[in-house]
């Protein structure tokens, strides 16, 4: 293949003449077409960021928000001198590295049994339905969690607790209960997903390779470490590199509608997002709020660069996601 | 062909029905408790196998009708809407970047990649979307904010097209002629079927079940609640059902509304469409998300 696309190419020069001009009007028609998404990116995600300054003003809407006044980092002084600040942290963090670790291992394990399955059949109507929890939105979630922990109609109360003797308990006001909660219902909803992306790449591990196992005189679990987990290497580093990216931010409807905002569990449900949410519409407190967002966005960038040089360094640049 | 163990095999259905029993178990949760009669529900709770059925859940929520019914409609609308111009804007960006030869497509990659890097957060966005292009209280609310493109979906659509279309193709249909508009609608876009529908699904789906949009910018204007915004405020308090209603209508329906039930039917409306629609997308969905998803 290679010399006949070389080939092409060359047909390509050719007929791109020396002329600048020319050239451009060739690709006139793909800028274009790049150009109306890139507006719509511009507008939604590049003009935002200039306004992270916000975070170090004092807004006054009459002086608009480049005339505020300055005021430092009193925003940031005023919100780490809270016990939120290390609150909302540790959650964030501590959920999402839990989330990380057991997703993939659930998404794996659950990938390779799925490849074990031999029947058609069977197998497609599991991808169907593992993949349904996936799609459907957090606030429906909250409902099926509701009818499940609501402490006077729930069927956890009424059912279960009932037949085992024991006392209802009040869900949504103790705390204790919400870290296993939001970990379990997080995995429900993303497991089939990972679980697909997972299987493709399994799909995709040439045979030969077990054969030659096998004939090594491995067994199924040998060839599952051997062979199987290798090959998953790249995707696994991918998806975790993806994650560990945004690993300061947090699925606000999670820890905020699921729970209910019920304040009793705000120390142990409250993340960055909801933090910001509640500061910004709540409170109405633009110049803490916006302290915390500047806060996650920052620290959420470097991050990423870290991690991605971090895989840079060890796995090689393949690995990298850029 | 390696020979599958048996063992293996029975253990592994064994764990799947099991997944695919808790994955499907609330939802059989959600619409028994739906038709379940009010009573019977305070006595026993939300039952997959209630003693007395009841559709009066569902005939008080159609009753009271006018709010169900536009928030269907605003749903429809934004989701229509909103999946038609961020699809072909997702299209349009991918089919550019795609081309190889294109003179500063490294840098336009990177303009679309860098903002699932870094962003400003929600703070500048709200006050730009509320007070500099003022979408806020508009039925553009439901609809412009943060859904329209998502750069993942850019570049995993990228990927799809300068994987599977080869570059032949293309260069054979210029010598012939053709603009790159009509290459990607007569030659690309038929090629990329499976792509095209999954990016359908997920960005239909992003629309669909979107509340927060809802939630930050429509707060003075409550009649243009989504259905998934006007759940999202029930969740807490039924009563939300009954505003912009006259007061001997809302009197008369607060006084018998089966108020334990009516939750869970509103929520089955909610849902009902994606179960009913996703099983004929099904195919497509995960050949698509394992195409295009995972290198980027």
């Amino acid at each position: 293949m290679p010399t006949k696309s070389a080939a092409l190419e060359q047909v390509g020069k050719s007929r791109s003449t020396p002329k600048k001009q020319s050239r451009f009007l060739r690709y006139l028609p793909l800028y274009l077409m790049f150009l109306p998404g890139a507006l719509y990116l511009f507008m939604n995600n590049y003009a935002p960021m200039s306004g992270l300054i916000i975070a170090f003003k004092k807004v006054n809407w009459r002086k608009g928000i480049l005339g505020s006044d300055w005021v430092g980092l009193s925003n940031f002084t005023y919100l780490f001198k809270t016990k939120d600040a290390f609150n909302i942290t540790r959650n964030t963090l501590l959920y999402n590295i839990t989330f990380i670790i057991l997703g993939t291992v659930i998404a794996i394990t659950i990938a390779i049994l799925l490849n074990e399955i031999t029947h058609k059949l069977m197998k497609q109507l599991y991808q169907t339905i593992i993949l349904l929890p996936y799609l459907i939105s957090i606030v429906v979630v909250s409902y099926l969690v509701f009818a499940l922990l609501s402490s006077e109609t729930g069927f956890v109360n009424n059912t279960i607790l009932k037949a085992m003797g024991k006392d209802p308990v009040s869900w949504y006001t103790e705390p204790k209960y919400w870290p296993y909660i939001l970990v379990i219902v997080h995995v429900w909803k993303t497991f089939g997903y990972d679980c697909i992306l997972y299987y493709a790449t399994l799909v995709g591990i040439d045979h030969s390779y077990y054969e030659a196992a096998v004939i090594d005189g491995a067994n199924r679990w040998d060839q599952i470490v051997h062979v199987t987990l290798p090959c998953l290497l790249p995707t696994i580093i991918t998806l975790t590199l993806m994650s560990i990216g945004k690993i300061f931010y947090s699925d606000f409807g999670l820890f905020y509608q699921v729970p209910m905002d019920s304040g009793p569990l705000l120390d142990i449900t409250s993340t960055i997002d909801t933090y910001v949410y509640r500061g910004l519409i709540r409170l109405n407190d633009i110049g803490m709020s916006s302290a915390a967002g500047f806060y996650q966005s920052v620290v959420g960038f470097v991050l990423v660069l870290l991690a991605n040089w971090t895989v840079k360094k060890v796995g090689g640049e393949e690995n990298a996601l850029f | 062909m390696v020979e599958k163990n048996k063992n293996f095999q029975v253990v592994a259905h064994i764990v799947m029905i099991f997944l695919a029993l808790c994955c499907i178990f609330p939802f059989a949760l959600l619409i028994m408790s739906s038709i379940t009669e009010e009573n019977e529900l305070i006595r026993n709770g939300y039952t997959l196998f209630p003693a007395e059925l009841s559709m009066n859940a569902y005939l008080y929520m159609f009753k009271s009708g006018t709010k169900i019914v536009s928030a269907y409609l605003m749903t429809i609308f934004s989701t229509v809407v909103g999946t038609s111009c961020g699809l072909s804007m997702t299209v349009l960006m991918a089919y550019a970047l795609s081309r190889r030869g294109l003179p500063g497509r490294n840098v336009m990659a990177f303009y679309v990649f860098f903002t699932m890097l870094f962003n400003g957060g929600l703070v500048p966005t709200y006050i730009m979307y509320t007070r500099y292009i003022p979408v806020s209280n508009t039925p553009w609310a439901l609809i412009v904010p943060s859904l329209m493109v998502n750069a993942f979906y850019v570049i995993m659509m990228r990927t799809y097209f300068s994987t599977n279309i080869p570059d032949a193709v293309i260069e054979a249909a210029r010598i012939d002629g053709a603009g790159e508009y009509r290459i990607l609608l007569t030659i690309v876009l038929p090629m990329s079927i499976p792509m095209i529908a999954t990016m359908t699904l997920l960005i239909g789906l992003a629309y669909w079940n979107d509340w927060k949009n809802g939630l930050y910018y429509l707060q003075q204007n409550k009649s243009l609640y989504s259905i998934q915004v006007l759940l999202n405020d029930m969740l807490r308090d039924v009563q939300a059902l009954k505003s912009g209603m006259d007061a001997a209508a809302a009197a008369e329906i607060s006084a018998t509304m089966p108020s334990t039930g009516i939750k869970m039917a509103i929520a089955v409306v909610g849902v009902l469409p994606i179960l009913i629609v996703y099983p004929f997308f099904q195919q497509y969905f995960v050949k698509g998300i394992t195409i295009g998803a995972v290198k980027g």
